[in-house]
């Protein structure tokens, strides 16, 4: 049962002219992210975090006399090591907590930026151009809705656009919640820019109608979860290879050599989190999501079972859903029980990534299936 | 890998082990125990549940997975299969051998699924017994050493060692924790949901391969194309076709009467959305069993199947079926039916045969049949010049119907089953007129003088017809709860803390009281350190700090906790209490102590 299509012309080129200027700013923003880490090596980065701690020591003595409880809680660290967390309670006024790394516990970098004040403008900048150019690329969806009036993901372009978009909206809803990952500004820019490329570029369909089949709203609820599930995995990832990257940046460090690994220069990883942060956001986004996945995997079982009359088929989709659900129960596993931390876990988590880049990109076009996207 | 306990990295004195476990997963052994056959086989039991071999399983699974989605399956599309055979002669044996063509069921996936399986099942089965223990007995007693700790605070006061310990337990039953004051500390403990979660996650597991397992074993599924008007039962002779499994074959079918009473398919037919499909009902009567007076209205549309008893039938396409008149030459109605003709394209352009195969005798005075095959246009162009016979439009708005015309033997008397929707022309002969194959353009109700006084063919009109997949699968539900109580479980195992905390208040030999807190936690947090730094700011209501130096500052604790992690309490003496050793606290069979209860 195929359909011909039929779109409003003018909101699917307004949609296109958006998604295009989308393109534009990000391209700009990532070349502002790319200045503030230009500018920001030439602070003192080292000096920086000693000086970061010496304030909460000032903080806490200034706290000391008017302190009517204070307590120091030891944390053992991961490598032997131990940070404290101490919490003053002031008298007459409410709970301060102060926390300070201290010890031979990795310390968190300061950011792209630095000490720079010209770098952290042109973070600032960045971070601005991000908001402008994802206001665009969610002008774009939208109106790639309006002109077919559905849901803007029916096939592998809009799929793409809709993932990019839940990218960037998480990182700047983390930035918003004073989370300090401003340093991702740069990968979550070149992974979007690689994402709408390879849509805009390769995947492009015009706006039409959905075969009857997808007339649903589990394809709301199910492509909709695929989506996201899609950009935090993403977003693990970049975080698994920063933490693979500034692992190896720090174990050079030890064995007294003067690049980081690739020849990078070392203010770039001395101003990134320290690994251990790394690695527990990507096992965070990891465990977050793939409950959500399991979801999804249902949600579309479901779903096929309402449209082909049975739940599961082996289709390759539907296989490589389960390979990449496999893989990250491979992963989490490790993890909890095996007490595999580190390096061993990290090549598990890009291995999960990569079943899942191959669901999405390999299956859809060098496999066929009764997964089939319009135009793709 | 050689110990399956918890996160952190400080090695346990043996005798705190218990305490410091915040999971009940199984402790790995490196060797066989004990000798012989028994021996042997229960570290070959043991090797099975252990979480390496677990781990191994499920890489394998995932891997094992992939050559399914790449080599055409049996289950999905025999034909596609065929084609890959007949293209790659060489290796398709093999290929069959290794059961490539039906991974899913192959021997290979199926062992390793069967073995993760087992070993689920010997892992879980006893974890479930070992929680149960646990949620009868009290936290574990504090570990002597409680510096050894992840998180750890520690402070001197005025305070009574008792009255800080009852309201440290008052404290973290307040936050609801299962607490326990005994022997001079207090244990406590909360987040048990993780672990319920846990165990309710891999139990479901086995829900959804119960689901699995019998919908392969007890399901089928049957096609069935109706024209309007007609109706059917659900038996193997009345489907076009069925695939069953072992308890659900030809015998089981179920019992019911499907009649299509009118199909409706519309089309936008102004504007830019010109052809999209906008709406595909089949209007339908059914009854179960053979009860006809039980007759009831249904409707079926895509993603909307209906239930008849244990079937569920989907609707799966739909076209047009011209209904078709032919006479002798003498005038005699040789043929009379309603023939299905499939959609070709977007726009139905469909193509179908008819086979007049008792038409008697021909003009020349032998025996013969005769066959038409044609084109159906719902909407036809008003010509077809360099066309050919192609629909605008997949609504019924200029039907006409395209036929050439042959006579001879159709092939249906050869006994062997035929293609009803091809006409194998081998031995027929296209009928000619004026030296051009003879072909008629009608449109509904006109009628074609065949040459050479063959007769006439009618095109009465036409019929929609839609068609059907009729799938029994039980199992659906206990996948369905299988998979619900799996995400919940996930959730639980995932996103909740399982965690303890300790305190310890004892009097110091110099007097005044030494007052320690410490927690356990998986190290993938830091909620516990700030949950410890709470209680430890609230406890100082009842405890406050004294002047003096605290022995437990930043700097003391740093430096025996990261230079000798088995050294003596700081600030003090190491406090030698019976805590630890507690009976109470680690046989789930002794009387809860009366001040905590649960
Ligand atoms: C059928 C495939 C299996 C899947 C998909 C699966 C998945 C998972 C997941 C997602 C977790 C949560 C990890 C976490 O807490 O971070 C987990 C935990 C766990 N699994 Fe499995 N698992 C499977 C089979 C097994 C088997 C065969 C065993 C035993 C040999 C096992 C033992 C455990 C244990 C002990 C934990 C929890 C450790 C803890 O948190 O205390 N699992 N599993």
């Amino acid at each position: 049962m195929h359909l011909a299509s039929g779109v409003d012309p003018h909101l699917a080129d307004l949609s296109n002219k958006l998604i295009y200027s989308a393109m534009a700013v990000y391209t700009i923003a990532m070349f502002a992210h790319m200045f503030e880490w230009t500018f920001g090596s030439k602070g003192a980065v080292a000096v920086r975090s000693k000086e970061q701690s010496g304030n909460l020591a000032e903080t806490v003595a200034a706290a000391e006399p008017k302190a009517a409880k204070k307590v120091t809680v030891t944390v053992a660290g991961a490598k032997g090591g131990t940070t404290t967390l101490t919490r003053t309670v002031l008298a007459g006024e409410g709970a301060t907590v102060v926390t300070g790394g201290r010890g031979d516990e990795d310390v968190d970098g300061p950011g792209a930026a630095g000490t720079s004040e010209k770098a952290d403008l042109a973070g600032r900048i960045a971070v601005s151009l991000t908001v402008l150019a994802v206001l665009l690329h969610g002008g774009g969806i939208v109106a790639r809705g309006l002109s077919v009036s559905r849901w803007p993901w029916g096939n592998m372009y809009e799929f793409s656009c809709a993932f990019a978009f839940a990218m960037t909206a998480a990182y700047l809803v983390l930035l918003a919640a004073r989370k300090n990952v401003r340093w991702l500004g740069l990968p979550v820019a070149v992974a979007v820019l690689l994402t709408l490329g390879i849509a805009t570029q390769v995947l492009y369909t015009d706006s039409e109608q959905l075969v009857p089949a997808l007339h649903s709203y589990w394809l709301a609820i199910h492509v909709s979860t695929a989506i996201f599930c899609g950009g935090a995995f993403y977003a693990a990832f970049i975080a698994t290879l920063l933490y693979l990257g500034k692992d190896s940046f720090d174990k050079r460090m030890a064995a007294g050599l003067t690049t980081g690994p690739l020849g990078t220069a070392p203010s770039i990883w001395r101003r990134l989190p320290a690994a251990s942060t790394f690695d527990k956001l990507s096992y965070r986004i990891n465990a977050l999501v793939f409950p959500l996945w399991t979801f999804t995997i249902i949600a579309g079982a479901i779903w096929a079972e309402a449209a082909w009359g049975k739940y599961w088929e082996w289709d390759p989709k539907e296989t490589w859903s389960f390979i990449t659900w496999v893989a990250y129960a491979c992963y989490l596993h490790a993890r909890a029980t095996a007490g595999w931390k580190g390096r061993k876990a990290a090549y598990l988590a890009l291995a999960a990534f990569a079943c899942w880049l191959f669901n999405y990109y390999g299956v859809n076009i060098f496999v066929t299936g009764k997964h089939s996207y319009a135009g793709i | 890998m050689s110990k399956t306990t918890t996160d952190t990295e400080l090695p346990p004195a043996p005798d705190d082990t218990a305490a410091e476990r915040l999971s009940t997963a199984p402790v790995e052994s490196d060797g066989p125990i004990g000798i012989g056959v028994l021996g042997w086989a229960r570290w070959m039991w043991r090797q099975l549940t252990s979480m390496r071999v677990a781990l191994i399983l499920l890489f394998l699974l995932s891997l094992a997975a992939i050559p399914g989605s790449l080599i055409p399956q049996n289950g999905q599309n025999q034909f596609k299969v065929q084609t890959w055979k007949a293209q790659h002669t060489t290796v398709a044996p093999i290929y069959e051998k290794l059961q490539l063509f039906d991974v899913y069921s192959s021997v290979w996936f199926s062992a390793i699924y069967i073995l993760l399986f087992v070993s689920l099942a010997g892992c879980i089965i006893p974890r479930t017994w070992q929680f149960v223990g646990v949620l009868r007995s009290q936290p574990p007693a504090a570990p002597r050493n409680l510096t050894r700790m992840p998180v750890y605070a520690a402070w001197r006061t005025g305070a009574d060692p008792e009255r800080v310990n009852a309201a440290a337990h008052r404290l973290l039953r307040k936050r609801g924790f299962r607490a326990n004051l005994a022997g001079g500390s207090v244990a406590a403990e909360k987040g048990y949901l993780r672990e319920v979660g846990n165990l309710l996650f891999h139990l479901s597991l086995f829900a959804l391969l119960g689901g699995f397992a019998w919908a392969s074993l007890a399901s089928g599924t049957g096609g069935k194309l109706i024209v309007e008007g007609q109706g059917y039962s659900n038996t193997i002779t009345q489907l076009d076709d069925f695939t069953g499994t072992r308890f659900y074959g030809n015998q089981d079918l179920d019992p019911f009467y499907l009649k299509l009473d009118d199909f409706t398919s519309k089309f936008q037919n102004t504007g830019d959305q010109m052809g999209a499909a906008r709406q595909f009902t089949a209007n339908v009567e059914y009854y179960q069993g053979s009860d006809e007076s039980k007759l009831k209205k249904g409707s079926i549309e895509v993603n909307h199947p209906l239930e008849i008893g244990g079937s569920k039938v989907y609707l799966i396409g739909h076209g047009y079926a011209p209904v078709i008149t032919v006479k002798n030459g003498k005038g005699d109605v040789v043929y009379h039916d309603v023939v299905p003709f499939l959609p070709q394209d977007a726009n139905l352009t469909s193509t179908g045969v008819v086979k007049v195969s008792d038409y008697g005798v021909g003009p020349d005075g032998n025996k013969t049949q005769l066959g038409f095959s044609g084109f159906f246009l719902p909407t036809a162009p008003l010509s077809f010049a360099g066309t050919g016979p192609i629909s605008l439009f997949p609504g019924d708005a200029a039907p006409e119907l395209v036929l050439n015309a042959f006579s001879g033997d159709l092939g249906t008397d050869s006994g062997l089953p035929q293609n009803i929707y091809q006409l194998n022309t081998a031995r027929l002969t296209q009928m000619k007129q004026d030296d051009q194959p003879a072909k008629a353009l009608l449109k509904p109700g006109q009628a074609w003088e065949l040459p050479d006084g063959y007769g006439t063919v009618t095109f009465e009109g036409y019929k929609q017809w839609a068609s059907f997949n009729v799938s029994h699968r039980p199992g659906n539900e206990i996948a369905l709860t299988g998979a619900v109580l799996a995400i919940l479980g996930l959730i639980g195992s995932l996103f909740i803390q399982r965690r303890r905390i300790w305190v310890r208040a004892v009097a110091l030999p110099g007097g005044g009281t030494q007052v320690e807190l410490a927690g356990l936690a998986r190290s993938e947090s830091a909620k516990i350190a700030e949950e410890l730094a709470e209680l430890a700011v609230d406890l100082q209501d009842d405890a406050p700090a004294s002047e003096e130096d605290p022995p437990g500052s930043a700097e003391a604790a740093d430096e025996e906790t990261g230079a000798t992690p088995e050294g003596p309490a700081p600030g003090g003496p190491a406090p030698e209490q019976p805590a630890a050793e507690d009976p109470a606290a680690e046989d789930p069979t002794a009387p809860a102590d009366q001040n905590s209860k649960e």
